[in-house]
């Protein structure tokens, strides 16, 4: 047990809080609020390896060597500063890591820079009306036709599709075959004519996703990755990707902090509701959940570091994190009371109706990137061993 | 960086499940629960021999001179294996010596404690968790008087930590003129606890000041290993049961909301793990978390526990209620690690109060 970083890593912290203060004047936010802010802001990050850090220099990364604990270091530091970090859409997070590891040598060439620097914004078309949790069970067709394939379907829960340059899409393309054994992974423009993109308006009253229509879609054969019938397998290559960051204790724990400042400054008939009883309890059990998956954090690197599986301690982390965080929303909704469910413009309104909003809107993480109950399929089955449940004939 | 067990920490861990496979089966305990034998002395002397009597005793008084972290591993052992033993009180009265004791003192206890050979009590329930039915003792001229209640391994005592009422520590000889012992019977019967009354009783006082807090973070801090350990058996004999009971033409194990049971129990108890290794390593080594993250891991495993304890059960259906089974030695223990030197609720305050939240 050891948890010093040791000094290489302070000296590497110093770099970074350095840079951090040197740049400020930079920072993208409502002082810089263009496109041209974040795009020159995020060049910058990838720069001085803040960003893209390990991506290889050849395809526009900054070309370090994997270090976790470096990577520790300047999450740390963004969130100390109140930096913004590097640019997280879904094409870098998870388009970037499925082209690494089986896109061509072109494909990565054409996309990976361009993508790193914000230049490019993707989304991601998997979910379908009629296939959620089980999601090769897919039914968007593309049909060979010429040198092209022909894409005719529809997808759901796209978040930035209005956004969006280019999508990396699952498509069957095999409907003879097994259900996981005909799906192919597609990259196209969202400019190809035939798209039809609808925005999907939440509880939150804002479209967060869209749906988005395919009528005759034409996509040259060549812009599939892997191997035609095995985009099931390059898809779960990005999916584990998604599952870590939907349960980041960073996030946590920057909550609690904000709902133990609201606790101390808001009252209640001239009482303060950090010095009544009940609201303190609550406000404790929620650090401790908040604690306990930290150092659970804490673990899975150590893991990673040893070259270890990390096992049960990594099989919790989306079903936990996730719970902790709408569950701190709830603590702070109820500590506001009445002025809890004000919305929109309303006057009284705390924190601009942040917290009402994410109580909502965590309501779908708990539901996205594989429900509580999926992942409670995965622990049980993955983790602890336990019969799968017997499949009905024809499913 | 390394937040993991350390090479020899696994080892002990190893030999530790050895040792108690072998001398403590479920047989062993349930002729210790349902007998008047105040202490298992054939279990603590077979746990003495491998080193454990004297965990965190240093190495000059014959000691293994570890962690509390590495009593935290032990005490989840115990958990896991609802074992009797009096290592508790043992390892808490070597923790007040040596934060507290002078020389002599040591000298006088920590060896044959390490040995095995001698037993401690440990009253601390009324300065810790507060007091109950009037309970509580005065320290003056050198000597005690009053009670203490829910004393830990009271009934063959050699030596007690007492707390007084103003939080100084005292040691106290277990044949010292004006000692009442009085057995308390509680649901665990894995365990004994005591009323201690005195009667002008000579005490020498254990003189470093910050004495009962640091002990007071240990003792949290190992009782919520214990639930670790038995919350963590609990599961393993519940998926264990789902895998062999069939009903409806199927192992129960393969229907959804017995195996989503399962995996709740897994997703409540797995971090806790984590928060148990932090509170233990940082009383030695970030003093600054210690007592937060001490509270916070005897009150979070309380409540885990508690969920685990019944969810456990439940999925074992009736026969999980019966004493046939014994699955009831570890709930029970579970529900005394829960109430033993505070609840969850008297913790949690606790934290707060040390995080500048509400004044004391």
């Amino acid at each position: 047990m050891d948890l010093s970083f040791g000094p290489e890593y302070e000296a590497f912290r110093a770099e970074v809080r350095g840079f951090l203060d040197r740049h400020k004047d930079e920072y993208p936010g409502p002082a810089r609020p263009t496109r041209a802010d974040a795009l020159a802001w995020q060049r910058r990050l990838i720069d001085n390896g803040y960003a893209a850090r390990t991506i290889p220099k050849a395809y526009g990364g900054y070309g370090a060597e994997p270090d976790i604990l470096k990577s520790r270091i300047i999450a740390e530091e963004f969130t100390r500063a109140r930096a913004p970090t590097g640019m997280a859409g879904q094409g870098i997070s998870m388009l970037v890591p499925t082209l690494l590891e089986v896109g061509t040598e072109a494909q990565k060439q054409q996309w990976i820079a361009p993508t790193l620097r914000g230049e490019i914004i993707w989304c991601q078309g998997y979910s379908e009306p009629g296939s959620g949790s089980d999601l090769a069970s897919l039914q968007t067709r593309a049909t060979e036709d010429g040198g092209d394939f022909v894409i005719n379907g529809q997808k759901i829960w796209t978040s930035t599709a209005m956004q969006a340059d280019m999508i990396f899409c699952l498509v069957r393309t095999e409907p003879e075959a097994p259900k996981h054994a005909g799906i192919s992974y597609l990259i196209f423009s969202m400019k190809t004519p035939g798209i039809e993109i609808r925005p999907l308006k939440t509880m939150t009253g804002h479209a967060e996703f869209n749906e988005v229509f395919f009528t005759d879609v034409r996509v040259p054969q060549g812009q599939i990755v892997g191997k035609r019938g095995e985009g099931w397998q390059v898809a779960n290559a990005t999916l584990k990707h998604e599952r870590g960051m939907l349960g980041d204790p960073n996030q946590a724990e920057s909550r609690l902090a904000a709902i133990t400042d609201l606790m101390r400054e808001e009252t209640v008939g001239g009482e303060r509701l950090i010095d009544n009883p009940v609201w303190r309890d609550r406000l404790m059990k929620m650090q401790a959940r908040v604690l306990a998956m930290k150092f659970n954090g804490l673990r899975l690197i150590s893991a990673q570091l040893n070259g270890e599986s990390p096992g049960l301690a990594g099989l919790i982390v989306k079903l936990q994190g996730c719970d902790i965080n709408h569950e701190l929303a709830a603590l702070a909704i109820d500590a506001l009371g009445e002025l809890g469910v004000l919305y929109g413009d309303s006057p009284h309104l705390r924190a601009g109706g942040s917290w009402q909003q994410r109580y909502m809107f965590d309501l779908g993480l708990i539901i996205g990137g594989g429900t509580a109950q999926i992942q409670k399929n995965i622990i049980s089955e993955r983790g602890l061993g336990m019969p799968r449940e017997p499949k009905l004939a024809g499913a | 960086m390394d937040f993991g067990l350390s090479q020899d920490q696994k080892l002990m861990v190893d030999s530790l499940e050895k040792a108690l496979a072998q001398l403590c089966p479920l047989e062993r305990v349930r002729a210790f629960a349902d007998k008047d034998e105040p202490v298992a002395r054939d279990l603590w002397a077979g746990l003495a021999e491998i080193g454990v009597a004297g965990l965190m005793i240093g190495e000059e008084h014959g000691g293994l001179d570890l962690s509390l972290l590495d009593a935290a591993l032990a005490a989840e052992a115990f958990g896991r294996h609802v074992a009797p033993t009096p290592f508790l009180g043992v390892t808490l009265a070597a923790i007040a010596l040596r934060a507290a004791g002078s020389n002599a003192q040591q000298s006088r206890w920590l060896p044959p404690l390490a040995a095995g050979e001698v037993l401690a009590g440990v009253a601390i329930s009324e300065a810790v968790a507060g007091a109950r039915d009037g309970a509580g003792v005065n320290a003056a001229g050198g000597k005690l008087t009053g009670t203490s209640l829910f004393v830990i391994d009271a009934a063959e005592a050699d030596l007690f930590i007492v707390a007084d009422n103003a939080g100084g520590l005292h040691l106290v000889a277990g044949d010292a003129p004006g000692i009442t012992r009085i057995a308390l019977t509680s649901i665990d019967l894995t365990r004994r606890l005591g009323e201690v009354r005195f009667k002008d009783t000579p005490a020498e006082p254990l003189a470093g000041g910050e004495a009962l807090p640091r002990l007071r973070d240990a003792a949290w801090t190992l009782l919520a290993a214990d639930t670790l350990g038995a919350g963590q058996r609990m599961i393993e004999k519940a998926v264990a049961y789902a895998g062999e009971r069939k009903q409806f033409g199927r192992v129960i194990g393969s229907f959804q909301a017995v195996k989503h049971l399962c995996a709740e129990m897994t997703a409540e108890l797995e971090p806790c793990r984590a928060l148990v290794w932090y509170a233990a390593h940082a009383w030695n080594a970030v003093p600054d978390e210690a007592s937060l993250t001490a509270a916070h891991a005897k009150a979070h495993l309380s409540e885990v526990g508690r969920f685990v304890a019944r969810t456990a059960t439940e999925v074992h259906g009736g026969i999980g209620i019966t004493d046939l089974l014994g699955l009831h030695y570890w709930f029970k223990r579970i529900g005394l690690d829960r109430q033993l030197l505070g609840g969850p609720e008297r913790l949690r305050h606790h934290a707060a109060v040390i995080q500048g939240l509400v004044a004391a």
